[in-house]
C-alpha cells in the first residue's frame, strides 16, 4: 500500500512538472523568443486556456501527499518554510502577470507584466529544481522528525547545508534550462511562422546546456549523497531511467533538427519524466533522507498514514483522477492546433 | 509577540484576505448560470452579453481566489505541522478531494466557459458555466468538511501515537456539522453574489447608463437577495446556532456575552463586554429572547461562561463577541433592505426609487464584513482548541518556525497583498465601467475575461 502511494504522488508530481513545466519554460524564455506585441499575445493564447489546470496538479499532489503521508508533509513543508513562502510569491506574481498584462493598452503596464511573467517564471523553475535538489541530498532532520533549513550556510553539503548549496543551485540551473527548452518546444508545437522558429532556435540553443548539466547532475549527486546509488546496485533494472534520460535527449535532438516539434516535445516530456523517476529510485524507499546523526530518513513506512485511511482514499482517488484526465482530454483537445491571429482571450 | 500569536496572525490574515474572492465567485457562479439559463430560454442577446460582464468579474476574482488559496494549502505544513501531522490522515482526505474533484472541474471549464464561447454551441457553452458552478460549490463543500471536523470531530480513531484516522468515509462526509455549516456559508456567498449584482445594477440606473442591463441585475440581484438573505437567518443560521448551543455551549456563551448561565436568558444586542468584572456595560437586552432562541421556550436554561473551566474558555473574548454582534446585527439589516427591496420590485417602483438604490449602492461591502465576522465566530469560537476537544491550538503549530521568520512572511503577505489589493481595485472599476456592452473581442482591449 505505501509504495502504490509513493508512486502516486511520484507520478502526480510527475506531471506537474511536464503540464506545469511546459508554461513555466515559456515563461522563462518568454522575453527573449517573442518579440513583437502580437508575438506575445500568441504566446500567452498558447498557454491561456492551459496554466491554470496545470498548476491545479500541484495543488492535488500537495493534497494527496498531506492525506497519505502526513508526517512528510509537515515536516518537509514546515522546514522548507522559508522557500516555500517565496515559492508562494512567485506563483502569485506569475498567475497575476499572465491574467493581467491585457487589461490595458498602455505600453508601460505590458512591459511591467512581461518583465514580472519572465522573472517569476524562471525564478520559479530554479527553485523547484533545487527543491528537488534538496531532496535528493537530504535534510538534517531531528529526533522529532523536523527540521528548519536557511536559505544558506557555506554553500556546501554536508551535516549543516542551506536550501542552496553547489549542488542545489546546479539543480537549480538545470531546471531553468531544461523547462526552459520544454516550453520552447511547447511554443513551436503551438505556433507558426517566425516565432516557431525563434522557439526552435532557442530549444536548440538550450540543449547542450541540458545536455552538459544532466551529465554533471549523475556524479555530483553520486557525490551530495554516496547512497544514493544504493538502489541502482542491487536493482540495475533502474538503470533503464538514466538510459531513457540519454535516449530522450537524443530524441530531442533529432526532433529539432528535423523541425519535428510533436516529436522533439513528447521526447522533452519524457526526458523529465525519466530524470524524476531517476531521482525517485535513487530515493526509495526514504523520502526525505536525513543526513547527520540527529535523526532517521522519513521513509514510506514511518511516513504514511493508517491503511484503513489509505484504502478509502484508493477508491476516490481512482475515480477522481480519471475525471480530471477526462477533463484535461476535452480542453487540451478543444484548444488543439496552433494558435491563430483570432483566437478568443488576451486579445489584441 | 510570541510565535504561537504571529502563526494565528498569519493565517487568519491570509485566510481573511483569500476568502473575500471565493464568496463573491461562489455566488456569483450561481448567477451567471441564472444568466446563461435566462440566455437560452429566451433567446435574448442581453442576458449573454450580461454574463459575458459578470465572467469578466468572476475572471478577475477567480484569479485574485486561486493565487492567494495557493498559500492556505501550504501553511497547514509550514506553520501548523503539529496540527497536520496529527490530523492529516483525517483533514488530508476532504483537502486532497477538493483538489482532485473540484480544482481539476472548475480550471478546466472556466477556461472553456472565458475562451470557448465561439467553439462551442450555446448549451455547451451553458453547460461549462454550469460545471464551473459545480466545481466552486463541490470545493467549498470539501474546505467545510475539513472544517467541520476541526470544529465537531466525528468518525476517527486516535493512535497511540497521537495521530488521527477516519474510521469510515461516510460519516466523515455526512457530519451534521459540516451541512449545516455549508448551508449557512453558501447561502452567505450568494448573499454577497446577490449584493454585488444588485448594486452595479444600481449603479447604472441611478447614472441613468446602460439601460435594460442596470434593470436586469437589480432584478436578479434583489431576487437571490431576499432568497439567500431569509436562508440565512432561517433555518441556516437558527439550526447551525441551536447546535452549536448543544455542542459548542462556551462559544455560544461567549458569542452572547453569557456569563453566568441563566434561565430566561436575555439577548444582548448591544453592550461592551467586561472581562474582568464579567459583566456586559450599557447593555441593551432584550429579556428571555435567548433562551426561546435556542431552545423554542423563555424559561430554559442557557449555559454561560461560568459552566466552562476558566482554562477552556476562548481566548480572545471580546472579539468573539463582537464578531457575533456585526454578522448578526448585519444580517438582519440584509432581510430589511432586501425585503424592502423586493416589496418595490414587486410593486414595479423599484426602478424609480432612488433612496433604496443609493442604500443598496452603498450596501455593497457589507457582506463582505458580514461573511468575514461569521467566520471569525466559528474560528475564535472554538478556540482554545484546533480541533475541538483533541488539539490545543497551542500544540498544533510548528514550534521549529521561530517567530521572527513568521513574522517575516506575514509581512511578506501583506505587501504582496497589498499590491494585489490595489490591482483588483483598478481592474474591477474599469470593467463597471465599461459596462456590459463592450464590443466585442477583436476590436477592444480585453483579456481572459473577453469571450
Amino acid at each position: 500500500m505505501g509504495t502504490l502511494w509513493f508512486w502516486i504522488v511520484a507520478v502526480m508530481l510527475a506531471a506537474y512538472v511536464i503540464l506545469d513545466g511546459f508554461d513555466l519554460g515559456v515563461g522563462t524564455v518568454y522575453l527573449f523568443v517573442a518579440k513583437t506585441e502580437q508575438e506575445r499575445q500568441k504566446t500567452l493564447r498558447a498557454i491561456g486556456p492551459v496554466w491554470d489546470g496545470n498548476e491545479v496538479w500541484l495543488l492535488a499532489a500537495g493534497g494527496t501527499l498531506f492525506f497519505a503521508f502526513p508526517l512528510l508533509y509537515a515536516s518537509a513543508f514546515s522546514g522548507f518554510y522559508l522557500p516555500l513562502m517565496i515559492v508562494l510569491w512567485l506563483l502569485i506574481l506569475r498567475g497575476i502577470s499572465i491574467e493581467l498584462r491585457s487589461h490595458s493598452h498602455d505600453a508601460l503596464w505590458r512591459t511591467f507584466f512581461d518583465g514580472v511573467f519572465t522573472f517569476a517564471s524562471a525564478l520559479l523553475a530554479v527553485f523547484f529544481g533545487a527543491a528537488l535538489a534538496n531532496v535528493v541530498r537530504g535534510v538534517p532532520l531531528g529526533p522529532d522528525n523536523y527540521f528548519f533549513l536557511p536559505l544558506w550556510t557555506n554553500w556546501r553539503t554536508g551535516a549543516h547545508p542551506g536550501i542552496l548549496d553547489w549542488y542545489t543551485v546546479t539543480g537549480g540551473v538545470l531546471a531553468v534550462l531544461a523547462l526552459g527548452m520544454h516550453g520552447s518546444l511547447y511554443l513551436a508545437l503551438k505556433t507558426e511562422d517566425e516565432l516557431e522558429q525563434r522557439a526552435f532556435s532557442w530549444a536548440r540553443k538550450m540543449w547542450p546546456a541540458v545536455l552538459v548539466i544532466t551529465l554533471v547532475s549523475l556524479p555530483a549527486t553520486a557525490l551530495a549523497r554516496p547512497n544514493s546509488l544504493e538502489n541502482y546496485r542491487t536493482h540495475p533494472i533502474a538503470f533503464i531511467f538514466p538510459l531513457l534520460v540519454v535516449l530522450s535527449l537524443a530524441t530531442i535532438r533529432v526532433a529539432i533538427r528535423r523541425q519535428r516539434a510533436l516529436s522533439a516535445f513528447f521526447g522533452s516530456c519524457l526526458y523529465l519524466a525519466s530524470m524524476l523517476a531517476g531521482a525517485a529510485a535513487g530515493l526509495f524507499p526514504a523520502m526525505l533522507p536525513s543526513v547527520g546523526s540527529d535523526g532517521q530518513d522519513l521513509t514510506i513506512a514511518r511516513s504514511l498514514a493508517s491503511p484503513h485511511t489509505l484504502r478509502i482514499g484508493l477508491v476516490w482517488w481512482t475515480i477522481g483522477i480519471l475525471l480530471a484526465i477526462m477533463y484535461f482530454g476535452i480542453v487540451y483537445w478543444l484548444f488543439r492546433g496552433k494558435v491563430s491571429q483570432h483566437a478568443e482571450g488576451y486579445g489584441h | 509577540m510570541d510565535a504561537l500569536t504571529l502563526h494565528r496572525i498569519h493565517f487568519a490574515f491570509t485566510i481573511t484576505y483569500h476568502y473575500l474572492f471565493p464568496q463573491l465567485t461562489m455566488g456569483l457562479a450561481l448567477l451567471i448560470v441564472v444568466l446563461k439559463t435566462l440566455a437560452l430560454r429566451t433567446g435574448n442577446a442581453h442576458y449573454d452579453l450580461s454574463a459575458r460582464f459578470w465572467a469578466r468579474i468572476f475572471a478577475v476574482n477567480f484569479l485574485l481566489g486561486v493565487v492567494t488559496g495557493i498559500p492556505m494549502e501550504f501553511q497547514f505544513g509550514t506553520n501548523w505541522s503539529e496540527f497536520s501531522r496529527r490530523s492529516g490522515g483525517v483533514i488530508g482526505m476532504p483537502l486532497a478531494m477538493e483538489g482532485i474533484f473540484s480544482f481539476f472541474l472548475e480550471s478546466a471549464f472556466l477556461g472553456l466557459f472565458l475562451f470557448g464561447q465561439k467553439r462551442l454551441s450555446p448549451k455547451a457553452h451553458w453547460a461549462s458555466a454550469f460545471l464551473v458552478f459545480c466545481g466552486s460549490w463541490i470545493s467549498g463543500f470539501f474546505i467545510i468538511v475539513a472544517n467541520a471536523w476541526m470544529q465537531h470531530p466525528v468518525a476517527y480513531h486516535q493512535l497511540p501515537n497521537g495521530v488521527f484516522e477516519v474510521s469510515s468515509f461516510w460519516p466523515l462526509m455526512l457530519n451534521p456539522w459540516a451541512w449545516l455549516e455549508y448551508a449557512h456559508n453558501m447561502s452567505g456567498a450568494v448573499i454577497t453574489g446577490a449584493f454585488v449584482m444588485s448594486s452595479v445594477g444600481a449603479l447604472y440606473v441611478l447614472q441613468r447608463r446602460e439601460g435594460e442591463y442596470g434593470r436586469t441585475f437589480l432584478k436578479i440581484g434583489v431576487i437571490a437577495g431576499v432568497l439567500s438573505c431569509v436562508a440565512q437567518i432561517f433555518p441556516t443560521g437558527d439550526l447551525h446556532g441551536k447546535y452549536l448551543a448543544k455542542h459548542q455551549p462556551a462559544a455560544i456563551a461567549g458569542m452572547e456575552g453569557l456569563f453566568h448561565s441563566e434561565k430566561g436568558a436575555p439577548l444582548v444586542v448591544m453592550g461592551q463586554p467586561d472581562f474582568e468584572h464579567q459583566k456586559i456595560d450599557n447593555p441593551l437586552a432584550v429579556n428571555k429572547v435567548l433562551s426561546f432562541l435556542i431552545y423554542g421556550t423563555t424559561v430554559a436554561e442557557v449555559q454561560g461562561l461560568d459552566k466552562t473551566p476558566r482554562d477552556q474558555w476562548p481566548t480572545t473574548l471580546p472579539l468573539l463577541f463582537y464578531s457575533y454582534h456585526i454578522m448578526a446585527g448585519l444580517g438582519t439589516y440584509f432581510v430589511a433592505l432586501m425585503g424592502l427591496a423586493g416589496l418595490l420590485l414587486w410593486r414595479g417602483k423599484l426602478y424609480e426609487s432612488r433612496w433604496i438604490l443609493w442604500l443598496i449602492l452603498m450596501s455593497f461591502p457589507l457582506p463582505y464584513i458580514a461573511n468575514t465576522a461569521g467566520w471569525m465566530c466559528a474560528e475564535i469560537g472554538r478556540q482554545p482548541w484546533i480541533v475541538y476537544g483533541l488539539i490545543r491550538t497551542s500544540a498544533g503549530y510548528s514550534t521549529h518556525i521561530g517567530a521572527g521568520t513568521s513574522l517575516f512572511t506575514l509581512l511578506g503577505f501583506l505587501g504582496m497583498y497589498s499590491v494585489l489589493s490595489i490591482l483588483f481595485v483598478v481592474l474591477v472599476y474599469h470593467i463597471i465601467h465599461e459596462g456590459p456592452q463592450t464590443p466585442p473581442l477583436e476590436h477592444s482591449g480585453q483579456s481572459l475575461t473577453a469571450v
